[in-house]
């Protein structure tokens, strides 16, 4: 008992230092000045274009990575292919490789001396230090969050309930539509709320491609470094507030949706746990 | 007017393995038919091509005069009761059972009615609002049937529908399913490697092995004249005696004396285990090896030497048979079926005599 006890509190003590804390810092440091220069601080035409430009960058990265992940886990559970385990690795390499060598890798393919850099340069195409290699960079590091979540699912439900469909009547859009999406729902869920903040907060590989042009090619969590660096301690925690506050809604988000569905999800995992 | 199902040198491979070889079956309108067969015998793969989820190399499927393959699936309005169900998991048992009434954007109130006489059917009207996790097998079967029916279906696919499931389960759902068919007269068509299954829900059966059909007839048509040795196994254990045949005599070394219309040669007799008649006889030469009294039904083991018969008997017989672990007996046979080496060419056995009367008459 004492030991459970004992485990229960050094578990909750360990949370309270490494997450509850910082958290409160946070926005502890950016009420330091009170409420009126915590306003004023957001209220800036730079903070302004930086979320923006974080909003922008995820509004595509994400979509894009949802599109990528319901490909490739509908071609990995349902096709055996040569080449699918090669596939599958390749979708973990952005978790296991550091962004700032995936902003690296970036700027020596499209960089101005880099491999493409040359012709892109003659067609008037800037991607280094620009909105498009910012959304290309993001795009690579959040790559396996929809993925990973799906992959796994899609091969554990198989084929079974497609062909049903297609037995009922169904087309391949309506099989899709009705079925394959659906019951990959909560995956595909968490997928998005985890790839969508992973996104917006987002440095290291963004950072070594966006040229950290002020108030141009800033997001949110360069921003912050800026704003640290240039000893505007007060704003850039308020900046940081904004971050910290995504990370709060996300989780709420995905309590919330779960209290709603509580039902169909118990139903869900008690099958998971049945078979 | 219920559907025929004409299906005519079908031919099927996955890669370099012949799935299915040439199988031509006529399925009667209203019938209800059970393809049995061990695994790997390709009943499931053919009732997928008349499905129409997978296509068939060679061959032809006609529902009455239509032509089945060239009709995608959606068009061939079959319903199809997979083995493990495949219910949509995220649909409660109301929409799953209206999955393809919304498919075709039939009218709500229309569908409401569809779905309640389905439940009805299926005894389930309580559970709609559940999803399938929510369900015992049993039940899954059943909404799982009631989803195949909701749009009409010219024919009724099963494979292994009752494969999931325990003993009682199994049992009533068959009866139920049965009285189900002559309700509503589907051509319905299962799939099964449980013989017991399907002699007895079936109008007729058909047996294949790999890849082709062996023999097709009524339950007892094929009890009676198994058409080979694989078939005869198949409905039931047999005792293997090895015997030689000349000029229509049949004799074996543990002890059989027969005649049968067979070629002369080395032959095997498949013999009943109700065809072995075992009783004590001090002088006998078989010894009772073990007694498993069941129930209704006894077991008997009998050896003598490297010989080993089993017998059955209703319990009751056993008692008046007086046998006893390790006694002396004789045993006789009443009758049997002789395959040639390559277990084909049955012939029925005719008992000459008891052996062991036969012998005692030399003595």
């Amino acid at each position: 008992m004492a030991v459970r006890i004992g485990l229960i509190l050094t578990a909750l003590a360990f949370m309270a230092l490494f997450l509850l804390l910082p958290l409160l810092i946070v926005f502890a440091q950016a009420l330091s000045a009170g409420l009126g220069s915590y306003l004023s601080a957001l209220d800036d035409p730079n903070v302004a274009s930086a979320i923006g430009l974080t909003v922008l960058i995820a509004a595509i990265a994400v979509p894009a990575n949802v599109v990528f992940g319901i490909v490739a886990s509908w071609c990995i559970a349902r096709f055996d292919f040569v080449g699918r385990n090669v596939l599958t690795t390749l979708i973990d390499l952005p978790f296991s490789i550091s962004p700032v060598v995936a902003g690296l890798l970036e700027v020596l393919l499209f960089g101005l001396n880099g491999l493409l850099g040359g012709w892109l340069a003659a067609h008037n195409m800037q991607i280094i230090f620009a909105l498009p290699g910012m959304i290309l960079a993001t795009t690579f590091v959040t790559f396996p969050f929809v993925a990973r979540e799906l992959i796994p699912l899609a091969q554990e439900q198989g084929n079974d309930e497609e062909e049903a469909a297609v037995t009922l009547g169904a087309s391949g859009l309506q099989i899709f539509l009705r079925v394959s999406l659906p019951k990959l729902r909560w995956g595909l869920l968490y997928g998005v709320l985890l790839c969508n903040a992973r996104a917006m907060g987002e440095f290291g590989a963004v950072s070594v491609v966006s040229g950290k042009i002020f108030g141009q090619t800033d997001t949110l969590s360069l921003a912050v470094e800026s704003l640290y660096e240039g000893y505007e301690v007060q704003a850039a925690f308020a900046v940081a507030s904004l971050l910290a506050m995504l990370a709060l809604v996300t989780l709420v988000l995905k309590a919330a949706l779960e209290w709603r569905h509580r039902d169909e999800l118990h139903a869900t995992r008690r099958k998971k746990a049945a078979t | 007017m219920s559907t025929t199902i004409d299906i005519d040198g079908i031919g099927k491979s996955f890669g370099q393995h012949a799935v299915l070889k040439d199988v031509s079956l006529a399925v009667q309108p209203g019938e209800l038919l059970a393809l049995l067969g061990p695994s790997g015998s390709g009943k499931t793969t053919l009732l997928r091509l008349i499905a129409g989820l997978d296509q068939p190399d060679a061959g032809s499927i006609r529902f009455d005069r239509d032509d089945a393959l060239r009709a995608r699936p959606k068009e061939r309005n079959v319903g199809f009761v997979f083995q493990h169900y495949a219910l949509f998991r995220h649909m409660t048992v109301f929409e799953n059972i209206a999955f393809s009434l919304r498919i075709k954007r039939v009218g709500k109130a229309i569908v409401s009615a569809r779905v309640e006489e389905l439940l009805k059917l299926i005894q389930l009207e309580s559970l709609a609002g559940r999803y399938p996790a929510q369900l015992s097998g049993g039940q899954r079967q059943r909404v799982a049937l009631a989803r195949a029916l909701a749009s009409q279906p010219r024919v009724l696919l099963l494979d292994e529908p009752f494969g999931a499931l325990d003993a009682v389960v199994r049992r009533d759902l068959r009866r139920w399913l049965r009285h189900l068919h002559e309700e509503m007269n589907i051509t319905t068509l299962f799939v099964t490697h449980d013989q017991e299954e399907a002699f007895d829900l079936a109008d007729r059966v058909v047996i294949m092995q790999a890849g082709a059909i062996c023999q097709e007839g009524t339950p007892m048509q094929i009890y009676r004249d198994p058409a080979n040795s694989f078939v005869h196994e198949f409905l039931g254990e047999s005792n293997k005696i090895a015997c030689t045949v000349q000029a229509g005599t049949v004799r074996a070394e543990a002890g059989l004396a027969a005649t049968a219309e067979a070629a002369d040669g080395a032959a095997v007799a498949y013999i009943r285990p109700y065809q072995v008649v075992p009783r004590a006889d001090p002088e006998g030469s078989w010894r009772v090896a073990r007694i498993s009294a069941t129930g209704a039904q006894a077991h008997v083991t009998l050896r003598r030497g490297a010989h080993c018969v089993e017998a059955t008997m209703p319990s009751e017989v056993l008692l008046e048979a007086g046998l006893a672990n390790g006694a002396p007996a004789e045993v006789s046979f009443t009758g049997g079926t002789l395959y040639d080496a390559a277990g084909r060419n049955p012939a029925k056995l005719r008992i000459e005599t008891p052996v062991a009367v036969a012998a005692r008459a030399t003595a």
